[in-house]
């Protein structure tokens, strides 16, 4: 969808000083046209202050859930609710109130410590498992390149949990579309995750967690030259890309001083606390057997002329 | 054979098999077989297997595209002069039809750089799903009333 609203100004407009640092050439004219734009983040910087963690929460705050209590009793009992509403406070983990944390690792990497803090978010794939499976329609890759759940549609099936490479979407019970349906029987609430500000970019200016790093550890612009400037980035500094080719590529690349199996190895993971492992392109098949769909209907055209071909010769060889 | 159409019988039984398989492929899209017990059956695990199913209903819809199309070179070309569509076979017609045009769009929007908007990755889904019950309700249907057929023979 193209954006007139969008100029350089009003994306520079929430910035500081030295905040042009943070928008690559292009992106102005990439956002007008919604084109696709991806996220730089550079580990080297980032001193783990939390500010986007802060600014995250702040920004998308009313997108937060108010879940209605008690719950729907759920059927059957296997079915756990998964209530954060008496834990928004936590933020060292994805939450559906806390889409944004910091990991941070000590690694030994040529002959030097490094102690590297990495924020974590959705990666918002290039191909992503979570909107191209969701039965539902709730979840969606806009042409921006910002992946985003529909908090009206979702229910909080968590399918798109279960699919992302690094389980990021978090639910929460009690909340949404599945409590006028048959709350009892099926969804179980709605799926939340970074959805990168829509609504700020959709208004030309850049995601809350961009605008406030007092580091500029995030850049932000059209796909291709993000790529660029990253692969730039970690030959300067002898390091590493992580997001480029994982899940056959995503829209948040990180540039890293250290290698990220080390990074891998070393940082907490577990629920709601994704690791930084190599990921294997997981729509891969489906995108060759489309391919196979196209080449079907030929194939039942063929079958179907060859089908009356022969009949027709079978018929004149019975009149003769 | 006066009231079949003139499909072989292993023609029909890949269509039914076909049509099974992606009903339940389908189905297991969304995430009910192992909240309901079903995907811990023995045997039955693979259900639960979102990629498995989701890689099951593209093949099965690729078979499902190569019968249709074999069924419309010869209804076009051999079979029109000599047969009619019966309501009951007009109406799940249409519904195939709404299903393959979804399925595609579905598939298309699947596609690497390929982007939907919100409300229209919300209105294909809906209609694919909501298509394929109808159609499996005018199934039942026509089969408890013995109607069957998807085309009749002119007099």
């Amino acid at each position: 969808m193209k954006n007139k609203n969008v100029s350089r100004r009003t994306f520079l407009k929430a910035l500081g000083l030295g905040g042009a640092g943070v928008l690559l050439p292009g992106t102005v004219q990439a956002a007008r046209q919604g084109e696709e734009l991806a996220t730089l983040l550079d580990l080297s910087r980032c001193i783990g202050c939390g500010e986007c963690v802060y600014a995250c929460r702040e920004s998308n705050e009313y997108k937060f859930p108010r879940p209605e209590k008690p719950f729907p009793p759920m059927f059957p009992k296997r079915v756990k609710v998964a209530d954060w509403s008496e834990r928004r406070d936590v933020d060292d983990r994805l939450t559906p109130y806390n889409w944004l944390f910091i990991q941070s690792a000590e690694v030994e990497h040529g002959g030097n410590v490094h102690e590297v803090n990495i924020p974590r978010r959705c990666m918002h794939c290039q191909n992503p498992p979570c909107a191209n499976l969701c039965p539902w329609g709730a979840c969606s890759r806009e042409a921006n390149g910002i992946v985003r759940i529909n908090d009206d549609v979702c229910l909080g099936g968590s399918k798109c949990k279960n699919v992302c490479p690094w389980d990021i979407p978090q639910r929460q019970t009690g909340v949404g579309l599945y409590r006028k349906l048959l709350p009892r029987f099926a969804g179980n609430g709605v799926m939340y995750k970074c959805d990168r500000c829509f609504q700020r970019v959709a208004e030309g200016v850049v995601p809350a967690c961009i605008e406030v790093c007092p580091e500029n550890v995030q850049t932000i612009g059209p796909r291709a030259a993000v790529v660029k400037k990253a692969h730039a980035l970690a030959e300067s500094m002898n390091g590493y890309v992580y997001g480029e080719h994982e899940n056959g590529g995503t829209n948040t690349l990180y540039v890293s001083p250290v290698p990220f199996e080390k990074l891998d190895a070393a940082i907490q993971k577990g629920p709601g606390r994704p690791g930084l492992q190599p990921v294997p392109n997981m729509m891969e098949d489906e995108e060759n057997l489309a391919m196979a769909s196209v080449l079907a209907p030929v194939a039942g055209v063929a079958a179907g002329v060859l089908g009356i071909g022969a009949k027709l010769i079978r018929e004149n060889e019975d009149e003769e | 054979m006066k009231n079949r159409t003139p499909v072989t019988r292993w023609f029909d039984r890949v269509f039914v098999v076909c049509c099974s398989v992606l009903a339940i492929s389908g189905l297991a899209q969304m995430p009910i077989f192992k909240r309901y017990y079903i995907a811990d059956i023995p045997g039955l695990g693979w259900l639960a297997d979102f990629y498995f199913t989701h890689k099951t209903h593209y093949i099965f819809a690729a078979f499902l595209l190569a019968l249709l199309a074999q069924v419309l070179v010869l209804w076009f070309f051999r079979w029109r002069t000599d047969l009619k569509l019966s309501g009951g076979g007009m109406l799940r017609v249409g519904l195939l039809a709404g299903i393959v045009f979804t399925g595609i769009l579905r598939m298309i929007k699947n596609q690497p750089g390929m982007s939907f908007s919100p409300g229209m990755t919300m209105i294909v889904d809906w209609a694919h799903l909501g298509l394929v019950l109808l159609l499996g309700v005018t199934a039942v249907i026509l089969a408890m009333v013995k109607r069957r057929a998807y085309a009749t023979w002119k007099k």
